[in-house]
């Protein structure tokens, strides 16, 4: 198993090499100058070749990449032109929110989407698995952006005065002011990095709200929450869906679950205990790979939505050229990609021997 | 030396001849018109392909043309269909107007020519450079593989509307180079799938016998390998022109795919969407076209894939 994830981690390292370098090359084609680009129309080129070198573009590509990959490891990824701060602060600042976002949207297509598929797998061709795969089918070819226009208007405009009213927009009711944790529970001296991450976690508003008992803050989080997280969990919650049940129908067309009926064991339990568990595998495989779509999504759903997370923050940058921070994002979301990859691969190979043994 | 040939049976002069018997692709049609969901699909694209052709002779109106000057028309209206009791003193519009006094049911029927174009053209530059590599990596192996798919490996790591937007950024926006974006960022998938039935169909016995007869590599790959590897390229592709046209949708939303005044489904709610609480049918009705277009293709797809991958063979 050791030799495995040495093996596996090996092969990650010339693809995160990759994904590096082609953010950086990706930078450095830019049409134009970037010093105008940065400075505005009027620079003259003294200036110029002052700015120029203060950023490093006077030295060879090579140089440059080196340098670039110091700055990463750093953790330094530049600074955004349109607000003159680093990218890094923020990123951290827009982050906990596109995270909560995410976490909603994923756990609302698990939830769902597995009973789902396991109930269109035990009564395959009844009307519950028709409908629901027409409904799976439906979701996977919707716009994320059409749907949560739809919701937002459904459920903010035609329900306005009904129970089922729900925000259409923002993140919180007006007025509403959340308190950082660090204020709550007095830890205002606290710094460094044990500081970041409870700032990172404060800024996550429902677990402030649950961390700290509010509960009329969590309901007001939540229930403007919901319909972004239902635009942005669609996909993934279709796509969960359709896996669970084929993966099941196949797992269920095996010698061993008829040996199992054969020993007189119930339907449930079989599907339930020796089904579903050997089920599971191309179900977990499938939702490590979704957090890019999650995260491409989440710039069209904040957008709609009016939330201030990282999405919104590519959605501005997009609009300004704002460069470093679709550069920066882009290389964060690429190296969480390659990160959950190669968790659940291993998750995948501990699971099933056969997958470290080939 | 002559010898009389015995005469051939029947059936198997049919197959030969094409006459009669089966063939694969008409296996194929046979086993995707038996399946509801793909029939739908092919309906849905058949409606979608005519709309797109005869979009000039469907539509009453240009797909720019500014109605102010021909008609008494409000900015926004809502749909007016006469024959659904909407008084025939105001113009008819089946979809509604625009907030550029625009006519939305002729701008929707437009759109079909730009979505399709897309979804083929962007589907097509990826199968092509996608196979190329995929072929070459199954064909020679050893490290040029190792390095190609590495690198393959590189580009799936970015999320697909990411990177597009990424390279958008750098290219400047609009329509050829959005396609050129997501056909870029599609290329890893044909690659490896073209790769894997590379990979399987060189070991055969067939292979090997024109190899022993003196095929060249290049002649192997092209006259060989390649036709027998089309099949799951086939059936990706045609999933995959769904996604294309997803992809530009959300990009033109973003105001990097197609430029206004052109008439896209992506790019006309990306216009529009802060008129979505007073003017819904701008939002609707491409909306609906985009969603029907994916669906055709996705059905489509699927019924692909299960009429051709022999392990469902009933």
């Amino acid at each position: 198993m050791t030799r495995y994830i040495l093996r596996r981690i090996l092969v990650s390292l010339p693809v995160l090499f990759g994904i590096v370098f082609i953010v950086f090359a990706l930078a450095r084609v830019l049409p134009g100058d970037p010093c105008t680009a940065a400075l505005g129309e009027r620079t003259n080129p003294a200036t110029c070749a002052l700015y120029n070198a203060r950023i490093g573009l006077d030295k060879p590509i090579p140089e440059q990449f080196a340098i670039y990959l110091g700055d990463i490891a750093r953790g330094d990824l530049g600074t955004s032109t349109k607000y003159g701060r680093p990218v890094t602060t923020i990123l951290l600042e827009r982050l906990p929110l596109t995270v909560e976002l995410g976490f909603f949207a994923l756990t609302l297509a698990i939830v769902v989407g597995v009973p789902l598929g396991v109930v269109s797998a035990m009564r395959r061709n009844s009307i519950i698995d028709v409908a629901t795969m027409m409904v799976a089918n439906l979701g996977v070819s919707i716009p994320v952006f059409v749907l949560g226009l739809l919701l937002a208007y459904v459920f903010g405009v035609i329900l306005k005065d009904t129970p089922l009213a729900l925000p259409p927009s923002g993140r919180l009711t007006a007025g509403t002011t959340v308190h950082p944790l660090a204020t709550v529970w007095g830890l205002q001296g606290l710094g460094g990095p044990p500081r970041a991450i409870l700032d990172f976690v404060s800024n996550m508003y429902t677990f402030n709200a649950i961390l700290t008992g509010n509960l009329a803050l969590l309901g007001n989080v939540l229930s403007h929450l919901l319909l972004p997280a239902i635009a942005l969990g669609t996909i993934p919650l279709a796509i969960v869906a359709r896996i669970t049940r084929s993966s099941l129908l196949d797992v269920l067309g095996q010698d061993f679950v008829r040996t199992a009926r054969a020993k007189g064991a119930r339907e449930r339990r079989v599907v339930l205990r020796h089904g579903l568990g050997n089920a599971m595998l191309p179900v977990v495989t499938i939702i490590g790979l979704q957090l890019g779509g999650l995260l491409s999504g989440a710039i069209l759903t904040e957008t709609i939505f009016r939330l201030g997370g990282v999405g919104t923050a590519i959605f501005e940058a997009v609009e300004s050229r704002d460069y470093s921070i679709i550069q920066a994002f882009s290389l964060i979301v690429a190296v969480a990609f390659l990160v959950v990859n190669l968790v659940v691969d291993l998750s995948y190979a501990k699971l099933d021997p056969r997958v470290r043994l080939s | 030396m002559a010898t009389t040939a015995e005469p051939l049976p029947e059936l198997l002069v049919d197959q030969l001849s094409g006459r009669g018997g089966s063939s694969l692709w008409k296996d194929t049609l046979r086993n995707v018109l038996r399946q509801r969901n793909a029939l739908v699909g092919l309906t849905l694209l058949s409606v979608l392909v005519l709309t797109a052709i005869f979009a000039s002779q469907i539509s009453p109106f240009g797909p720019t043309q500014d109605l102010r000057r021909t008609e008494d028309v409000a900015r926004r209206d809502a749909p007016c269909i006469h024959a659904l009791g909407c008084p025939t003193t105001q113009p008819q519009h089946l979809m509604g107007t625009d907030g550029n006094f625009r006519d939305v049911f002729s701008r929707v029927v437009h759109g079909s020519r730009i979505s399709l174009q897309v979804g083929f053209l962007t589907v097509g530059f990826a199968i092509l450079i996608g196979s190329i590599i995929g072929a070459i990596s199954g064909y020679v192996g050893g490290a040029v593989d190792n390095v190609l798919m590495r690198l393959m490996d590189v580009l799936l790591a970015f999320p697909s509307l990411l990177l597009a937007i990424a390279i958008l950024t750098v290219l400047g926006p609009g329509l050829i180079n959005a396609q050129l974006a997501i056909g870029i960022v599609a290329i890893p998938i044909y690659a490896r799938v073209l790769r894997a039935s590379v990979l399987s169909i060189r070991e055969l016995d067939f292979v090997a016998a024109s190899r022993a007869l003196g095929e060249s590599n290049v002649g192997l790959l092209v006259r060989r390998i390649i036709p027998n590897a089309l099949t799951p390229l086939i059936v990706q592709g045609t999933l995959g022109i769904g996604g294309a046209v997803l992809d530009v949708a959300a990009l033109s939303f973003l105001g990097l795919g197609v430029q206004p005044p052109d008439p896209e489904w992506g790019s006309m709610i990306g216009e529009e969407r802060n008129q979505m609480f007073s003017a819904p049918h701008l939002i609707l009705f491409p909306g609906i076209a985009i969603t029907l277009t994916v669906l055709a293709f996705n059905l489509l797809g699927d019924g692909l894939r299960d009429a051709l991958d022999p392990r469902l063979n009933r």
